[in-house]
């Protein structure tokens, strides 16, 4: 058990938005497969199919993908909403919108139906209109995160885009904006795959976020940078998959580790073993959480107040 | 990519695509077929031999329709197979229910059983019977027109057949393998537990990754694509969205009837 932003959770996984989150079923199921932490997928401020496939690829050392952000709206989630009062989880609702007011809009109304957290994705490279435009610039980000913090009374996570020239002067803006948490870091790229048989790009949106192990050194990086730049806690992900990688994570800075393509590598039940994993790993060196988070930054130099409280 | 290597039309709706390709494939897995320009979607396989494998196609919607006119040599993608399919079960005392399209994916599993399985097979009309002369073993045809075969629902002849299973002391049946309309497998569901049979039937939803992490086709607390789409009787007493929800594309639940007549659009 462990403390977070004043909520109590059984361990620091958390699993990433976009990743199965699509109904009340599945975020029970993996919340008792060992996840902490679940993140709904992203709410948007009116439905929304998201993209035509092929969306999801797997490239083995990780994947593509351009989904979307479908969503059915945030006015059309009665019955999830009504599924959810009832939960034995924490959960996180990742939002998103086109404007600030759109974010605004969604946020205030999500805040009533009480998830534990808000976590506004400004983040996604897969949409032209939504999300990422806001996460690489600080003053829009700034603005995004000081709107919604004022029509929600949850704990704020802003969720960023490694495509930010630079993620830790974002984070900071967020921070000053009123942000309780920073959640890092969405998809990279976006990059391509094209199939040379066909020749033409295989994803039906031809350009997608990169996920999975081929991404954890500039998710690494990036938690780095924003853990020397904030106090806040950082929920850190991108490419996690083994209880090492989380152990890596944590040191770069993180206090809450999230998953998301290992469910494909590792099936369902990855979070009990990186749970396990992460635990056997302390043990056998004969530390704890508190002790290795941030510890790559050297015990002298480090600036940091936060973290898990 | 894959060429075409046959195109085989079993009527005005239905054609088989067949791919000169080994598989590891286990029956009611399903692959990801790939019409570049226009979509990607999920069929089962419904042919399977050391170096070829096909899939059925009813033309009803914009994907199948385009795919359905795909000819010899075309380029068509494939990811997978995906998911966990039937477990084939040697023994004589095991029923086939297949209604419509749905008789796809459980062909190659027929292919491999006991050749004294009890096989039923239910269309719209004589027209829309899949594979009429494909199979060495014996089955029972119902339409719902009565051009061929019993003139009513599959479920009425499973019903026969276990109660004469048990009027003359025969031995029950000890697997029942479905797919169809989900008000089918439903119905079938129920039967069998009534009657302590279990079953195996596959399930369909709007798919995306075919791998088990976007969520895209959850069904209550299972995700159809790597959990299924074949489920056992164990699973399907715990999936609350069995026969009621659906989500669309969007990721609005919907029921059933809203679900599929979208679907077969798309």
């Amino acid at each position: 058990m462990m403390k977070f932003l004043g909520r109590t959770l059984k361990n620091p996984l958390v699993l990433a938005s976009g990743v199965l989150g699509n109904n009340s079923g599945i975020l029970k199921r993996v919340h008792k497969n060992g996840c902490g932490l679940v993140t709904m997928k992203s709410i948007g401020p009116a439905p929304r199919d998201g993209h035509k496939n092929p969306t999801v690829i797997d490239l083995g050392h990780g994947m593509i993908n351009a989904v979307g952000l479908p969503s059915p709206g945030y006015l059309h989630m009665e019955e999830e909403w009504k599924d959810l009062e009832q939960r034995d989880f924490p959960l996180i609702a990742s939002i998103y919108g086109g404007s600030v007011q759109e974010y605004q809009a969604v946020a205030a109304f999500v805040s009533e139906k009480k998830p534990d957290f808000i976590e506004i994705n400004i983040s996604c490279p897969n949409s032209e209109q939504h999300g990422m435009v806001f996460g690489v610039n600080e003053q829009s980000s700034f603005d995004v995160v000081s709107a919604v913090k004022k029509v929600i009374d949850l704990p704020l996570i802003a969720k960023l885009t490694p495509q930010a020239p630079d993620i830790a002067k974002i984070a900071k803006a967020c921070e000053d904006a009123g942000a309780d948490a920073i959640c890092a870091i969405n998809t990279a790229g976006p990059g391509m795959v094209i199939d040379i048989e066909a020749r033409m790009p295989v994803l039906a949106f031809q350009k997608g976020g990169l996920s999975g192990p081929m991404i954890r050194p500039i998710a690494i990086r990036c938690v780095y940078d924003i853990y020397k730049a904030v106090s806040i806690p950082i929920i850190g992900l991108g490419g996690v998959t083994t209880g090492k990688d989380a152990v890596e994570m944590i040191m770069a800075g993180a206090s809450l580790v999230g998953i998301g393509s290992a469910v494909h590598y590792r099936g369902i039940n990855v979070f009990q073993e990186v749970n396990n994993e992460l635990e056997a790993w302390l043990r056998d060196h004969d530390t704890t959480m508190e002790d290795i988070q941030g510890a790559a930054h050297g015990k002298i130099s480090v600036p940091h107040k936060g973290g898990a409280q | 990519m894959l060429r075409v290597a046959q195109k085989e039309v079993h009527s005005r709706d239905f054609a088989s695509l067949y791919f000169d390709h080994s598989l590891d494939f286990q029956p009611g897995q399903f692959v990801m077929v790939w019409i570049p320009g226009i979509d990607e979607k999920p069929y089962t396989i419904s042919y399977h031999k050391k170096n070829r494998f096909g899939i059925t196609l009813e033309a009803k919607g914009i994907f199948s329709q385009k795919a359905v006119g795909l000819k010899p040599g075309d380029l068509v993608g494939f990811r997978g197979p995906f998911g966990n399919g039937f477990t084939p079960m040697s023994s004589p005392d095991i029923a086939i229910v297949a209604g419509g399209c749905g008789m796809a994916p459980l062909a190659p599993l027929v292919e491999i059983l006991d050749k004294n399985i009890f096989f039923i097979q239910g269309a719209r009309s004589r027209e829309f019977i899949l594979y009429p002369h494909r199979f060495e073993t014996q089955r029972q045809i119902c339409t719902d027109d009565g051009s061929e075969g019993h003139k009513g629902f599959v479920t009425e002849l499973l019903e026969q057949e276990i109660e004469i299973r048990k009027k003359k002391g025969k031995k029950p049946l000890e697997m029942i393998y479905a797919c169809g309309p989900e008000i089918m497998m439903h119905r079938i569901f129920m039967i069998c537990e009534d009657n302590k049979i279990p079953c195996q039937v596959s399930l369909e939803r709007y798919m995306r990754c075919g791998f088990g992490v976007c969520g895209a086709c959850v069904c209550g607390e299972q995700v159809v694509c790597k959990d299924g789409p074949v489920f056992e009787s164990k699973t399907l007493r715990t999936m609350a969205d069995f026969n009621t929800l659906a989500l669309l594309k969007s990721g609005k639940p919907v029921d059933l009837a809203q679900y599929f007549s979208w679907r077969c659009q798309s």
